[in-house]
């Protein structure tokens, strides 16, 4: 069945669209990702506009990322303390990161950097996690018992405004939280992302939260920030299609849903490595689009204002 | 220019004059619009029945709002593939359909369709180029070479069938991710390579009912759309996790 997407101006198969917003919105209850570091490349292979596609998924992580949000919130996985800490950073980040993006798309150059940035976070991150979660794995092979609750000293513990955060049991200063919001929010205006494969990491390492509050208080902060952006998309550049983003978010939440449920059965390592093996993957196929030479290499640039 | 044209169709000794029809008042836009057809046909009165040796040729031209746009060409530096060169375009149509009843080539002369605009790459405007683009055409065929896969750009030679000299009909299919606005039909009838008449007509392409809304609710009150959009996703993510949870228990 084919669908006219009013403000995207292009007709696409409905059922293809219910399919990658379940597809994604499983990926994100799963792993507390808002799914956008995936639906957004998705989006502009399928013929959507990037500019609308870019919108539309802020909107459309909303759902997901609300949907997944209440399931952790009733098994209190939610740091809601730690969340506005983030948000308060995300939110300034956001506003940055928009400004930032417009003097990019004056350069024409914009294009080419969202996909540098999402080749080198996604390379960095995937990385790093898939070798912390297989060292993980093989540790609690190897002592089955006792399981290393060591407390690391660093850095981060000697910064002043300390507070408690009761949910993670952490007693730490508001400053590292507050700067990682602020970094995943610029992030998150030019990739058109929620940041939460950027956020989850930082947490689990920087911040050595545990691995189940960490997925809902990013769900939370995502909430936050990817309505902001939706909010400044809308009335800056018109470009958040609504029947899209209903089309996409029936899919994402029921997967959201699907998603937070195989995510509690599996265990912390597994789920971790498997988030990282897709994010490699991701990273593999961006830099792929840009190393090697394009079939056609001229594109067209309608956004030009009269 | 429009005096001119006139004055070489009267001054013309063998009147022939089009008439056209088309099969539908408006294209509408609705939510399950998957491209659309119009059926264009005509005849052609023989005011002076003079016949000559020359067969008579009609050419059908459907163009869509212009637009001015830009055309990237990458190349390769250090490795990566990267946009360097851009072109811009002063007007080039959203949608662009030409059919004729030959080999338009064959059916309009160089300098008819140079002064008619009827081909595809004399509709295309471009001035002013900067001095560093080597091949300012290779963009413009870059920019036709994208359109034509989409089928937004529509070369039909033969397409067009015309009886006995009199009536002529053809379709052209409008494809799904079409543009809103004026189309402009256009008729020539052309003899010995030379347009010997000329005729356009236009239909309106709009979106109607729940796409218009959309549109018009966007555009005019960004700021409650906006706010809509989220109230609607927040409502399908409470939604999801309801039924769920009555589900699981």
């Amino acid at each position: 069945m084919q669908i006219y997407l009013p403000i995207a101006e292009v007709s696409i198969n409905a059922f293809l669209l219910l399919g990658l917003g379940g597809f994604v919105g499983i990926l994100s209850g799963m792993f507390g990702v808002g799914g956008g570091f995936l639906m957004t490349p998705l989006l502009f292979f399928i013929g959507i506009p990037p500019a609308v596609a870019v919108a539309t998924e802020a909107n459309q992580i909303v759902a997901s990322s609300f949907s997944g949000f209440l399931a952790h919130f009733r098994r209190k996985n939610v740091d809601i303390k730690m969340g506005f800490v983030l948000l308060v950073g995300g939110i300034i980040g956001a506003a940055i990161g928009v400004q930032v993006f417009a003097l990019l798309r004056e350069i024409g150059q914009v294009d080419l950097l969202v996909k540098l940035c999402y080749v080198l976070f996604l390379g960095i991150i995937g990385i790093l996690m898939f070798f912390e979660s297989l060292r993980a794995i093989r540790r609690s092979k190897n002592t089955s018992l006792k399981r290393p609750t060591k407390k690391r000293h660093n850095w981060i513990h000697n910064l002043p405004f300390k507070a408690k955060f009761r949910t993670s049991g952490l007693y730490i200063s508001v400053i590292p939280p507050a700067c990682i919001g602020f970094i995943v929010g610029i992030l998150s205006a030019i990739m058109g992302v929620g940041g939460g494969f950027i956020m989850v990491p930082a947490m689990i390492y920087l911040l050595g939260m545990p691995t189940k509050v960490v997925v809902g208080t990013s769900l939370f902060q995502i909430i936050f920030v990817t309505a902001f952006a939706t909010i400044m998309h809308a009335t800056t550049n018109y470009t958040v299609d609504m029947a899209l983003a209903v089309l996409l978010l029936i899919g994402g939440v029921l997967g959201a849903q699907v998603g937070t449920r195989i995510g509690l059965k599996l265990k912390a390592e597994q789920l971790r490595i498997l988030l990282s093996l897709i994010v490699i993957l991701v990273c593999l196929k961006i830099a792929g689009d840009l190393v090697l030479e394009p079939k056609e290499l001229f594109s067209l640039d309608m956004g030009i204002k009269h | 220019m429009t005096l001119l044209v006139s004055f070489m169709i009267t001054s013309n000794a063998i009147a022939e004059r089009l008439v056209a029809q088309l099969s539908k008042e408006e294209v509408a836009i609705t939510a399950n619009f998957d491209g659309s057809e119009i059926f264009i046909y005509g005849a052609i009165k023989h005011e002076n029945s003079n016949k000559t040796t020359d067969p008579l040729e009609v050419v059908i031209t459907v163009s869509g709002p212009a637009e001015k746009l830009h055309v990237r060409k990458k190349s390769k530096h250090a490795m990566i593939w990267l946009n360097t060169e851009t072109i811009e375009i002063d007007s080039a149509p959203s949608f662009y359909a030409v059919a004729s009843t030959g080999a338009l080539k064959e059916v309009i002369n160089n300098t008819e369709n140079l002064k008619y605009k009827i081909s595809i790459r004399e509709v295309i405007r471009s001035i002013g180029n900067p001095a560093t683009i080597q091949n300012p055409t290779d963009f413009t065929e870059g920019l036709i070479r994208i359109r034509s896969e989409n089928k937004l750009y529509q070369d039909l030679d033969n397409s067009i069938s015309l009886t006995d000299e009199t009536l002529f009909a053809t379709t052209i299919n409008l494809p799904s991710n079409l543009v809103e606005g004026e189309y402009t039909i256009r008729f020539l009838l052309a003899r010995d390579g030379k347009v010997i008449d000329q005729l356009s007509t236009t239909i309106p392409v709009n979106k109607v009912g729940l796409e218009r809304w959309i549109f018009d609710l966007s555009r005019q009150q960004p700021l409650i759309y906006g706010l809509l959009s989220l109230f609607i996703a927040i409502f399908a993510g409470w939604l999801a996790s309801a039924v769920f949870r009555y589900i699981r228990i």
